[in-house]
């Protein structure tokens, strides 16, 4: 069994209550096809479970497969600089099929983000690093492909239908309480 | 059910197609440490994923000095096709003819599916056995089961050393 290497910390970019039952992390890639499919399911999901629900996202840019998928997940951690992470990450996962740079700047604009500054910054060493930091405690906690679920550390190998999620995670919740 | 050959074993030698016209044999890479990745087929989705996973490892396997192949019961016509398509870095190796022999001198062949197990070895440059895992068909095992592997590899190295 698969479990969380690095656990969720302030570090993260997290949604939801801290004192939430159950926490789902998310490894994704903005240019994976399957993580466009789940990104509407989480949202569903937290609509549904509201307090109950912490969700966690982490980067796994699959470079080889997807050529964008780096540049995009450099495009939301520069957004999280100005404290707009959730808004690129949703603008990113609604328009799958725009990643180019000028893209990414268009939306760094629509979220009237400081332009100068988000250039500079999603080329920044340390934001890239961010990524690939996350990447790496990815790998080391067993995330097998993209997206790859946690629910309270322990990876899920079911599906990731709404379906599935919801009842792993109602079933969690129903253990704890 | 299967019986994969446990660490300490050697590893048994073997000369598989990567190409039409080129072999890999385990015997040219020793020296080096190896990770055999038998998975059942090219195109199934699952091993889709975790081929793709370890071609975006590849760099830290091998910074660890780690060569990593891939081996499946499939034709050599059937590899090509299949790491062109999903841009592999690293090898696939054909355990066609007598098929599956190598899956089965690694006791991870399935008899009554006709494929191998999804297995993984880590061999050690001498040429032993230094970790195996056999994850469920459907279970994509993802990387970190190897990478704990080739760490534990190193710290035996640095202490002999």
């Amino acid at each position: 069994m698969s479990r969380l290497t690095i656990p969720v910390s302030e570090k993260d970019h997290v949604q939801g209550a801290k004192d939430a039952p159950v926490t789902l992390v998310e490894y994704g890639d903005y240019e994976c096809p399957y993580c466009g499919q789940a990104y509407p399911i989480v949202k569903k999901l937290q609509k549904n479970l509201g307090n109950k629900l912490r969700f966690i996202f982490r980067n796994f840019p699959l470079q080889e497969a997807h050529p964008h998928a780096l540049l995009a997940a450099c495009a939301a951690e520069a957004a999280a600089l100005q404290g707009k992470f959730w808004e690129m990450h949703d603008l990113l996962y609604e328009n799958q099929d725009a990643l180019e740079p000028e893209d990414l700047l268009s939306y760094a604009r629509d979220l009237k983000l400081n332009l100068t500054q988000f250039e500079n910054d999603i080329s920044e060493e340390t934001v890239t690093q961010r990524v690939k930091a996350d990447f790496k405690s990815g790998l080391h906690s067993g995330v097998n492909g993209t997206p790859c679920f946690f629910i309270n550390g322990v990876r899920h190998d079911a599906p990731w239908d709404y379906d599935s999620l919801s009842a792993a995670l109602l079933e969690t919740i129903q253990t704890l309480a | 059910m299967t019986n994969p050959l446990a660490p300490g074993t050697k590893a048994p030698d073997f000369s598989l197609h990567s190409t039409p016209d080129q072999k890999v044999s385990l015997s040219e890479l020793r020296g080096k440490t190896v990770i055999l990745a038998f998975y059942p087929a090219d195109w199934s989705p699952v091993c889709g994923d975790q081929l793709t996973l370890y071609n975006e490892v590849l760099s830290d396997f091998r910074q660890k000095g780690a060569e990593l192949i891939g081996i499946s019961t499939d034709g050599i016509w059937c590899h090509l096709a299949f790491g062109k398509d999903r841009r592999l870095h690293f090898p696939i190796l054909s355990d066609f003819e007598p098929k599956g022999a190598t899956a089965r001198a690694y006791g991870v062949y399935r008899e009554h599916d006709g494929f191998s197990e999804r297995a993984l070895f880590v061999i050690n440059p001498e040429g032993i056995v230094h970790w195996s895992y056999v994850s469920p068909v459907g279970i994509n095992p993802g990387a970190d089961g190897i990478l704990s592997a080739l760490e534990t590899l190193e710290r035996t190295k640095e202490k002999v050393g």
